[in-house]
């Protein structure tokens, strides 16, 4: 059996004494807290109550390094600690107490395993003797979020704290990263044991790939250097392993083509002129017709999800597929594979980009026929929107000018929705980690709170968290805590007084009938909520944008603001519509434009 | 087609969960499943059967090795393996009955484990062809009940799969 070495631990005093003496002994919520400062944890979101009071005792303590944020929904705390991991990389912790408390946490944790956030949930639990009577506030959490987690573990002994803790924190970070549940009953947080550090991790079962096969590796680079029309079809993986620098590394060595996924955005420049854009439902026409029109897909930390594929069956038609990824579950699960390399991104396009000079030591591949084409698709479809007829204010534009006067240094999280996929498209991003958004769970509401912990996690970077009306009212409350703990977050809401993707979803397939989409918060309606009272009585500073001359003053005086949050409410059109689009279903090579605008197709 | 996995897991509270949710939320449907201790302390083995193409069996495989506490998943080759099924069939049997199922019990090599006025037990094991052969000689004379294990599997010959992965 093999003992993982778990993460190096932070300099602290306390070790070193323990070292010299008999073991410490701490209660289980002492020996909590200990071994996540020890574990370099600076930052946890949570909400206490009766089955987690011994911890939140300790962490009142003042000598804790850790940093505890209280929220205003449990909720708030899981996308919170997401937004945290997600902008910087480093585990996002949040706490909560047993039945409703865990509950609560369900949908962050849910979200974290779909998009691969690295977290680390902590619960408190009833009493081990009360544990299978109904207990008051007593839900089976581990058994409620067995399907949404990479591993959980209930705690029953103050003993077994450090040890569970630290593969809780081996398990979120290292391999394909994921969220980890402990629950922690309350007597095991009162009770005291011996404490132990670092402590043995055992999980013989746990074994995550890191470095890939050289044969497969070759083959890849062989394909590579043989191919007409290469696509490098980059996700979400390359951007959690870190391989931004390695992809550029292997782009400019091959000339390839890059497209972004939803969860990539960034991972490649979007200045860089190999760059099509993102792929998918609303991606752009020369990334969705690369894909379709190409020879050999290299996929880098993607996983074919269904809004990048559209029907699985006529997707890449034409291509072969290299897939890599960290996940050999992921691997042939939607598409089989030519060539599979389990590994991580970093590593391995590392290795790949080695590998393919040398194969093409002989003869060098020409696809430039292919940028004739690729030039041809980005010169006639580039990234576009109509202004609005009603009047109102165009969402496109708003949030484009939101990037440009933000710049790349920012971050930028978002609701679920038509905003979303604008802010997808419209701000340009340089770096990775600068996009933080809702991508395989589709999360409303997950804005604010992220945001929220983006900020938290790099508070010297502007953060703006790009939402809709829709989303705004899933999740605001933590604009209180973002008001009481000094973290100033921008809210750009986008407020089109509907659901907008339903809402466009029924104005063309469903006839136009606007089934409950309305919200009534915009231009000519009763607008309930009033955001600006809302967002005043929060101590955010609040502005209402009617018109395309204010915008700009606006987000300079956002950016600006930096004692409080601020929230602009941008009174958009509601017509404006997400465009290019592949109807749910079809193939991708139906990617319309515009609305009953499909691109011309290439004579074969 | 029918698969055979043997998996060895960590004796612990909710594998079994884990285990058999991933198959249900994945749309793999179980046919049969055993459980029981490994020949390593704190280590049990999984024998599942679960009827799947070959690329979603890949799939299957691949998921189950991602839960933490599975340490180790095996497909059995049919061929390579010997295969028991374990079943309990009460029968009507009476006078005129008695001697016949008696009879058929001793041809299939099936033992009668409990006697009374009106019916028998019977005991069988075997692969799964043989138990479903007795119980089709059975059925005419009335079963009352059956209760019967997963089917249970081992590799021929010296080599174990535990011994293949804890060498290193």
């Amino acid at each position: 059996m093999s003992t993982e070495s778990i993460p190096v631990p932070h300099a602290s005093p306390t070790t070193s004494k323990s070292k010299a003496q008999a073991p410490e002994i701490l209660t289980g919520s002492g020996a909590l807290l200990r071994s996540l400062e020890l574990l370099g944890i600076t930052d946890v979101f949570g909400y206490p109550g009766g089955a987690i009071i011994p911890f939140y005792d300790e962490l009142m303590s003042s000598h804790t390094s850790i940093r505890h944020i209280l929220v205003r929904h449990e909720q708030g705390a899981g996308h919170a600690a997401e937004g945290y991991a997600a902008s910087s990389g480093r585990v996002g912790v949040c706490i909560a107490t047993s039945g409703p408390g865990a509950t609560n946490l369900v949908t962050a944790i849910a979200d974290a395993h779909m998009d691969s956030v690295p977290l680390i949930a902590i619960t408190g639990q009833v009493f081990s003797t009360s544990m299978g009577t109904d207990a008051f506030q007593e839900v089976d959490i581990v058994g409620i979020t067995m399907p949404v987690t990479k591993h959980s573990f209930l705690v029953t002994k103050p003993e077994d704290v450090p040890a569970t803790i630290a593969a809780a924190y081996l398990i979120a970070t290292t391999g394909r990263p994921g969220p980890v549940l402990l629950d922690i009953t309350k007597d095991a947080q009162q009770n005291s044991a011996p404490f132990h550090w670092p402590p043995k991790v055992d999980l013989p079962g746990y074994h995550p790939v890191t470095k890939a096969h050289g044969k497969q590796i070759q083959a890849a680079a062989h394909l590579l250097a043989e191919a007409k029309r290469p696509v490098l079809y980059v996700g979400g993986g390359v951007i959690r392993s870190g391989a931004s620098a390695k992809l550029l590394e292997l782009a400019e060595a091959t000339g390839a083509p890059v497209v972004t996924t939803l969860m990539a955005r960034g991972a490649f420049p979007d200045s860089h002129k190999q760059h099509l854009g993102m792929p998918g439902m609303h991606g752009t026409v020369p990334a969705v017709l690369a894909i379709q029109e190409s020879d050999l897909l290299i996929s880098l930390g993607a996983r074919f999800d269904d809004r990048v594929t559209g029907k699985a069956s006529e997707f890449a038609p034409n291509a072969k597929v290299v897939h890599v990824d960290i996940d050999p579950a992921e691997i042939s699960k939607i598409r089989v594979a030519d060539v599979p390399i389990v590994g991580d991104a970093k590593d391995v396009i590392a290795d790949l980009t080695v590998a393919y000079m040398d194969a093409i030591k002989k003869n060098k591949p020409d696809i430039s026929e292919w940028w004739t084409r690729l030039d041809y698709l980005l010169n006639e479809y580039p990234l576009g929107f109509e202004e609005p007829e009603d009047g109102l204010l165009s969402p496109q534009s708003v949030i484009q000018r939101i990037g440009e006067l933000t710049g790349p240094e920012g971050v930028y999280t978002a609701g679920v929705g038509q905003h979303q996929m604008w802010a997808a498209q419209f701000i340009k991003y340089e770096r990775p980690n600068a996009f933080v958004n809702s991508g395989g769970a589709g999360t409303m509401g997950f804005g604010i709170p992220a945001a929220m912990g983006a900020k938290v996690a790099q508070p010297d970077r502007t953060v703006w968290a790009i939402d809709g009306d829709g989303s705004f009212q899933m999740t605001n409350q933590e604009l209180a805590t973002c008001t009481l703990n000094q973290i100033p977050i921008k809210v750009a809401l986008i407020n089109n007084s509907s659901l907008g993707m339903v809402r466009q979803w029924q104005t063309m397939f469903y006839e136009g009938r606007h089934s409950f989409t309305d919200l009534n918060t915009g231009a000519n309606t009763v607008r309930v909520p009033d955001f600006i009272k809302l967002a005043e009585a929060y101590g955010c500073l609040a502005i209402r944008v009617t018109k395309p001359e204010e915008v700009d003053a606006a987000i300079i005086l956002a950016n600006e603001t930096n004692d409080r949050p601020v929230v602009i409410e941008f009174v958009v059109s509601s017509d404006a519509m997400v465009w290019p689009m592949v109807p749910q279903g079809t193939g991708n090579s139906s990617v319309q434009y515009a609305r009953d605008h499909a691109p011309k197709w290439e004579a074969e | 087609m029918s698969h055979v996995l043997s998996l060895l897991v960590e004796d612990k509270p909710g594998l079994l969960t884990r285990v058999a949710g991933l198959f249900a939320r994945r749309g793999f449907n179980i046919e049969s499943l055993a459980v029981g201790k490994s020949e390593i302390h704190g280590l049990s083995r999984i024998t599942v059967v679960v009827d799947v193409e070959e690329l979603p069996l890949e799939q299957v495989t691949k998921q189950l090795n991602k839960l933490v506490n599975v340490i180790k998943v095996v497909e059995l080759d049919q061929a390579q393996t010997v295969q028991r099924e374990h079943m309990l069939i009460k029968v009507r049997a009476d006078n005129t009955t008695r001697s016949q199922i008696l009879e058929a019990t001793n041809l299939f090599r099936a033992r009668i484990v409990d006697v009374t006025a009106d019916a028998l037990v019977i005991e069988v094991t075997g692969d799964t062809a043989k138990t479903q052969a007795l119980l089709r000689v059975i059925e005419p004379y009335g079963i009352k009940e059956i209760a019967q294990s997963g089917l249970l599997a081992i590799g021929r010959g010296s080599k174990s799969i535990t011994e293949r992965i804890f060498k290193n």
